[in-house]
């Protein structure tokens, strides 16, 4: 087995052991990297030499007993929409492409204390808005399983690198289902946290009310893991909770006998895939065989969720794209006419289709007039939404569903805005409510494509919701990874 | 849901956009589309129903007013288009 194939856990192990070294395990993943990045076009910009400095301090610190605890010495991919010091973070726009972060987001802040080790950054859409990846201004991500299709977005690249064997943990962000459904297009394991649970501090905001940042990996185990190098209090975070974390990994290996898992019909409608739907039959007869209690439920507003989501999102997204003015960071036009001109020029050109869509139809919901009907109305829906899952939860510690209604689709397959955002349908009521959820993958789709399982819980649910997450992968059949199989790549 | 191309206009100028003839039409039918899609929140009725702007309730977070030492005034102009001494340099704001 090659170290870059090694599970973050096994990494752990091994470099406790000092059977491998951070500096050959860095290597090894640069050489994966520069082997496979050409057709995967994951990363927006790849930290080797830093990265290997940093390996080095690592194995010198654990060589003299100080290492900075059992991550010391793991690499991570991080999207390209969180703050590195020194590392250019674009967000995959023009509006940004030559932005270096004066300082660090406090998910690097703690990975630094930690010795995990930043590998490189991963491409996205456009300020994390798209579902496919193929909104960045610099380059559209390919799916390791089979390059003709799109990775999912926004934390495509982040997806598709963990998928490729690029690392085994990665950060993605998930405003909508970002690091959910690109994982469940990718076959890996991805995980929202609870709102709260992660600071935002050094995310650049897309919806401020719904924006997490979350780890992606292999396994429910390494997710368990990575959780627990990126949760906890930060003071420069006002949404961030103060309170008792628990240890995520006591979830792994629990027994679910007697969980109480709930099935919503709407979940089940039209749009969803055939083997998407056998999918999810055979993990709810695992889940019975295992002794949990599933039952079929109702969200009686889940209809109106991806509305919501689309109002409400997009009106804080143009309130916070407000910044990019070309004064303080970032781009600014070259020809203008004047202070006004140069704000609008520099907008024009700095600025994607996609993400000029959302902050016409942000601004439009929040003008006079219309404020009521859409905006103040999408927000009381939010309200409603919240408590139809408190009732659900007053019934069942977790909720399942499929992930996404389909596979991963085709490259330039959906070119109507519309359609892209329905593939976000079974996600974003997690956002609009502040639950933690995870997607698992479950299965191969009849052409070969990973298909994943979404596991929703309350708020700070995540223990029972991982416990729930490694019966189901630990009784499902391993799907592998193509990166190992010599399959899509 | 109709939006006259006007409207496109004042919402462009709101965001501090501009547009071609060509984009406007694409803009004016996508903001029709959704709009049109989001008449269906009407169905549920929210009459006595408090907004949720934010989904953990939490009400004005305070610190106490002490002076902290700020980042440099180099780190943070390091990424402006334009500068000049420590400043940001913008076109001339007052005719």
């Amino acid at each position: 087995m090659k170290a870059y194939e090694l599970t973050m856990k096994q990494m752990m192990d091994a470099l406790g052991k000092k059977e491998l070294s951070a500096y050959e395990l860095v290597t090894s993943l640069i050489g994966r990297i520069e082997e496979k990045e050409p057709g995967v076009k994951a990363l927006n910009c790849v930290c080797a030499d830093e990265a290997i400095a940093q390996a080095k301090a690592s194995d010198e610190r654990r060589a003299g007993g100080k290492q900075k605890g059992v991550f010391d010495g793991i690499p991570v991919i991080v999207k390209d929409n969180i703050c590195t010091k020194g590392v250019k973070t674009t967000c995959s726009s023009k509006m940004l492409e030559n932005f270096v972060p004066p300082y660090d987001a406090h998910v690097i802040e703690l990975f630094q204390n930690k010795g995990i080790i930043t590998l490189a950054k991963s491409n996205l859409d456009e300020f994390a808005m798209g579902s496919s990846t193929e909104n960045s201004a610099f380059q559209a991500s390919a799916n390791p399983w089979d390059l003709r299709r799109v990775p999912g977005g926004s934390s495509g690249g982040s997806a598709a690198a963990v998928s490729a064997g690029f690392s085994s943990f990665a950060l993605g962000s998930d405003t909508g289902g970002s690091i959910r459904q690109p994982a469940s297009y990718c076959g890996v394991v991805g995980l929202k946290p609870t709102y709260g649970a992660v600071s935002r501090y050094g995310l650049v905001a897309f919806a401020s009310s719904l924006d997490q940042i979350g780890p992606l990996t292999r396994t429910v185990e390494d997710a368990a893991f990575a959780m627990g190098t990126i949760y906890g209090y930060d003071k420069r975070d006002s949404t961030s909770m103060n309170i008792g974390y628990p240890d995520y990994t006591r979830a792994i290996g629990k027994d679910i006998k007697g969980m109480r898992i709930g099935l919503p019909k709407e979940y089940f409608g039209a749009g969803l895939d055939s083997d998407v739907k056998d999918a999810v039959d055979k993990a709810v007869s695992t889940m019975q065989s295992l002794g949990a209690i599933v039952e079929e439920t109702a969200l009686p507003t889940f209809a109106y969720a991806l509305l919501s989501y689309y109002i409400i999102s997009s009106a804080e997204a143009t309130s916070n794209l407000s910044r990019y003015d070309g004064v303080k960071y970032g781009y600014r036009a070259k020809d203008f006419d004047g202070i006004v001109d140069m704000y609008i020029q520099t907008r024009n050109e700095g600025f994607g289709p996609e993400v000029k869509r959302r902050m016409m139809l942000g601004n439009y919901v929040l003008s006079s007039g219309y404020y009521d009907a859409y905006y103040l109305k999408a927000l009381k829906v939010r309200t409603l939404i919240k408590q139809d899952f408190d009732r659900l939860f007053e019934k069942y510690d977790c909720i399942l569903s499929p992930t996404a209604p389909t596979p991963a689709f085709f490259a330039g397959e959906k070119s109507d805005p519309m359609q892209m955002y329905l593939t976000d349908i079974y996600t974003v009521p997690v956002n609009i409510a502040g639950l933690t959820a995870v997607s698992v993958p479950c299965a191969l789709s009849a052409q070969g494509l990973p298909i994943g399982i979404q596991l929703i819980a309350r708020p700070m649910g995540e223990e029972t919701m991982l416990s729930v997450a490694y019966a189901l992968e630990q009784t499902s059949p391993a799907i592998g990874a193509p990166a190992f199989a010599g399959g899509g790549m | 849901m109709r939006v006259p191309i006007s409207e496109v206009e004042k919402i462009a100028a709101l965001s501090r956009l501009s547009f071609s003839d060509q984009e406007k039409r694409q803009y004016q039918h996508h903001l029709e589309e959704v709009l049109k899609t989001a008449q269906k929140l009407d169905e549920l009725d929210t009459s006595g129903i408090k907004p949720t702007a934010h989904i953990q309730g939490i009400e004005n977070v305070q610190r106490a007013d002490v002076v902290k030492e700020s980042m440099d005034n180099e780190l943070l102009t390091m990424n402006a288009p334009e500068k000049e001494n420590g400043c940001f340099i913008v076109p001339k704001v007052v005719e």
